[in-house]
C-alpha cells in the first residue's frame, strides 16, 4: 500500500470563498421590474448563464437563468418586454462563503440548481456556477492525483 | 518588433514567490511547444521552494522530495533564479515592467487568520504558523521565542497544520533529532515540559479536515497516548443520515478510527493529546500575566440552505487549564505594494489568474496571480500546479492577442544589472545548489537529511560572500 501520510496538503479543504477569490468579485445583478429583454442583453455581454433578482437593499429576491427565459419564450413569443419578476424563480437557495465545496456540489447536483448567489451578513457577495464548482473539485482531483504520482516515482528513485 | 515568443526574441516573465506555484508556472511557460519564454523566478529568501522548505514539517521529509521536480524546471536554461530580493524593496512593479512582458504573482498567504477572542494576544498565545516557521528555520522567526514551559497546551483547528503543530509538541527530541528541524527549535522543544495537547475542532468528526493517515500518525505515536470522547466522537443524526446516504468509505473509517481512540485506556506513556470535536474558545483568560486557561463553548451542528453542516454555539461552556495557545484557523494573503486586493477573499484581485483594475474591472495587462494568493489557502502542494496552468493558459492567450507589456529594455542582462544595483547579496540557483550541498553535508555528519542555514548573513557567509 502506498503511504500518503502527509500528501503536502498545507491548505484546508475547498470551499465557497475559494471559488469566489478567483471570479474577480463581478456579481452581475437586475432589479425585478427591469425587463427580460435587458436581462439577455446583459447576460449576452458578460457571457454568463444567470443574474441574480436583487432589491433596493441589493438582497437577493429571486435568480433568472437563461433556462427560464428559454422556458418561458416557449409559451410567449413576446416576452421581452416583461418584467423579469414574472420569470425569475423566487425560491433562491443561497450559499455562504465557508460552504463547503463538497456539500454544496451535492445541493446543487441534487436540487439541480445551476447557480447559487453566495450571501455573506446579508450581502450579496457573489455567484456560484454549477462549471464553478465541477472545475473546482477537477482542480482539487488533479493535485492529488499530480502530489501522489510525485511521492510513488520518487519513492522508486 | 515581432511578438515575442521566438528563440530570438523570448517571452520575459518575472515570476514573483519561488514557491510550488511558481515552479509549476515557471515549468508550463518553459514546456509551451510553440512559445519561447524565459522566467525569472524572484524570492525574498535566498533559498527557494517556499512552503516545501518552510511550512512541510520536519518529519515529513517524504513530501519535502517534491523539490526534486522543481530543481528539474530550474535546470532548463532559460531559467534564473533571483533569491533574497524583495518585491517592493529591491525591484518595484515599475521596473519589472521595464525588463519583462509578463509579471506573475505567486507569493501565497502569508498571515494567520485571528480568533478574534478575548486574550487571544497574551503572552503564551500564538499563531501556529509562527511556531512552524519557526521550527523550521525560517530566517524571519528564528528570534522568536516560544515559552513551553507550560504542562496544558490547546491547539485550536484540525486541520494539516494544527496536526503538525501537534505532533511536534507530542514527538520525543531522539525522533525529531532524525530530521532537518531547526538546532534552536530542537533545543527549545528538548526543555519542553508540554505534558498534555488538546486538539480542538469547531464541527464533529466527519468534518474534521485532517486526513485518515494524518490522525493514525497522531494515534501511533510512540510517546504519547492519544484520547477521544466518547460523546464527541458519535456521530449526530444529521451526519449519520448524510453518511447512510453517501457511504462516504473515507469519512466512515475517519469517524471508526476516532471511536477506536475514545475507546482506548491510557498506557502511561509520557504524554497525552485529547482530540476534542464539537468546541470553540470563546475566551483565553490570564493567570499571572499569561495564558492560564481557555473558555470554551460546546457547538452542536446545523445544516445550511446550501448543506454544509456548521458549527452553532450553545449555552454549554468549559474551561481547560491551558498556558500554551497555537491558533490555525486559516491563512489570509498579504496586498503587495501597487498591487490590486481583494479584501473579502484575502487575495489579488483576479479573474481566473488576471490581475483586475479595482475600477474598471478589466484586467490590467501583464499582471497575473497564481497559487494561494489567487484562489486563497487550499489543497495540497500539487493543486497549484492546475491553478498556475489556468493563468499560464491566459497569459499564452494575451500574448497571442498582443495584450502584453513594453517593457524598454527586455534584454535578460539589463535585469540582471538591476537586481545586482539593489541587492548584490542576491542568491542565484547555482549560489541556492551550493549551500544545499552544504545543508546536506552538515546533515550526513549527524545523521540527518540536511542541517538548515537559518540565518540570512549565515547563508551568505557560507558561501564566502
Amino acid at each position: 500500500m502506498i503511504s500518503v501520510i502527509g500528501n503536502g496538503r498545507e491548505g484546508g479543504a475547498m470551499n465557497i470563498a475559494h471559488v469566489l477569490a478567483r471570479k474577480g468579485g463581478h456579481v452581475f445583478t437586475i432589479r425585478p421590474r427591469r425587463t427580460v429583454r435587458e436581462a439577455l442583453a446583459t447576460l449576452a455581454t458578460h457571457n454568463i448563464g444567470a443574474l441574480v433578482v436583487v432589491d433596493e437593499e441589493d438582497r437577493p429576491v429571486g435568480i433568472i437563468s437563461e433556462r427560464d427565459i428559454v422556458r418561458a419564450a416557449v409559451r410567449d413569443e413576446r416576452l421581452f418586454d416583461r418584467a423579469v419578476e414574472d420569470l425569475m424563480t423566487r425560491d433562491v437557495i443561497t450559499g455562504s462563503p465557508e460552504d463547503d465545496l463538497r456539500a454544496v456540489a451535492h445541493t446543487m447536483t441534487e436540487r439541480r440548481i445551476r447557480h447559487l448567489p453566495v450571501v455573506a451578513a446579508g450581502r450579496l457577495v457573489g455567484i456560484v456556477s454549477i462549471g464553478d464548482v465541477v472545475k473546482a473539485q477537477r482542480d482539487e482531483y488533479l493535485g492529488e492525483v499530480e502530489t501522489l504520482q510525485m511521492q510513488i516515482s520518487e519513492g522508486r528513485a | 518588433m515581432d511578438r515575442p515568443g521566438s528563440d530570438a526574441h523570448p517571452l520575459r516573465v518575472a515570476i514573483i514567490g519561488a514557491g510550488p506555484t511558481g515552479f509549476y508556472a515557471a515549468e508550463h511557460l518553459l514546456g509551451q511547444p510553440a512559445v519561447v519564454a524565459a522566467v525569472d523566478l524572484f524570492d525574498r529568501l535566498p533559498t527557494p521552494y517556499g512552503l516545501v522548505r518552510y511550512g512541510v514539517a520536519p518529519d515529513h521529509q517524504k513530501i519535502k522530495s517534491v523539490t526534486a521536480v522543481y530543481d528539474r524546471t530550474a535546470a532548463h536554461p532559460r531559467f534564473r533564479f533571483f533569491g533574497n530580493v524583495e518585491f517592493g524593496r529591491h525591484v518595484g512593479l515599475g521596473e519589472l515592467r521595464t525588463h519583462y512582458h509578463q509579471i506573475l504573482f505567486c507569493t501565497g498567504a502569508q498571515t494567520d487568520r485571528r480568533l478574534n477572542i478575548p486574550g487571544e494576544d497574551l503572552p503564551g498565545s500564538y499563531p501556529a504558523t509562527e511556531f512552524v516557521a519557526w521550527y523550521n528555520g525560517h530566517p524571519d522567526y528564528v528570534h522568536h521565542h516560544f515559552d513551553l514551559s507550560a504542562e496544558g497546551a490547546a491547539v485550536v483547528g484540525v486541520g494539516n497544520v494544527a496536526v503538525d503543530v501537534t505532533r511536534i509538541l507530542l514527538r520525543s527530541p531522539e525522533e525529531l533529532a532524525r530530521t532537518d528541524i531547526a538546532d534552536y527549535a530542537l533545543e527549545a522543544l528538548r526543555e519542553s515540559r508540554v505534558r498534555e495537547v488538546h486538539l480542538l475542532g469547531r464541527r464533529g468528526p466527519a468534518q474534521a479536515a485532517f486526513t485518515n493517515p494524518e490522525i493514525r500518525e497522531l494515534a501511533d505515536l510512540p510517546g504519547a497516548d492519544v484520547t477521544a470522547l466518547p460523546e464527541e466522537v458519535a456521530l449526530d443524526e444529521v451526519t449519520r443520515a448524510e453518511l447512510d446516504r453517501t457511504q462516504d468509505r473515507t469519512t466512515l473509517r475517519k469517524v471508526e478510527i476516532l471511536q477506536e481512540l475514545a475507546a482506548r485506556s491510557p498506557s502511561r506513556r509520557p504524554r497525552r493529546l485529547v482530540v476534542r470535536f464539537l468546541v470553540s474558545p470563546v475566551a483565553l483568560l490570564a493567570g499571572d500575566g499569561r495564558v492560564a486557561r481557555m473558555r470554551l463553548v460546546r457547538n452542536r451542528l446545523e445544516a445550511t440552505p446550501a448543506g454544509t453542516l456548521v458549527a452553532r454555539p450553545t449555552d454549554r461552556f468549559e474551561e481547560l487549564p491551558v498556558g500554551l495557545v497555537f491558533r490555525s484557523v486559516g491563512y489570509r494573503g498579504v496586498p503587495l505594494p501597487g498591487v490590486p486586493f481583494n479584501e473579502d477573499w484575502g487575495v489579488i484581485l483576479n479573474e481566473r489568474g488576471r490581475v483586475l483594475d479595482p475600477g474598471s474591472r478589466e484586467p490590467i495587462p501583464g499582471l497575473y496571480t497564481a497559487g494561494w494568493i489567487k484562489r486563497g489557502p487550499t489543497g495540497v502542494i500539487g493543486t497549484n500546479k492546475p491553478d498556475a496552468a489556468e493563468t499560464v493558459a491566459h497569459m499564452l492567450e494575451d500574448l497571442a492577442a498582443g495584450r502584453i507589456l513594453s517593457p524598454l529594455e527586455p534584454d535578460p542582462a539589463a535585469a540582471e544589472a538591476l537586481v545586482r544595483e539593489r541587492q548584490p547579496a542576491y542568491f542565484s540557483w547555482r549560489d541556492w545548489q551550493r549551500l544545499n550541498e552544504l545543508e546536506v553535508r552538515r546533515g550526513r555528519a549527524a545523521g540527518r537529511p540536511r542541517v538548515k542555514f537559518t540565518r540570512v548573513a549565515e547563508m551568505l557567509a557560507a558561501l564566502g560572500r
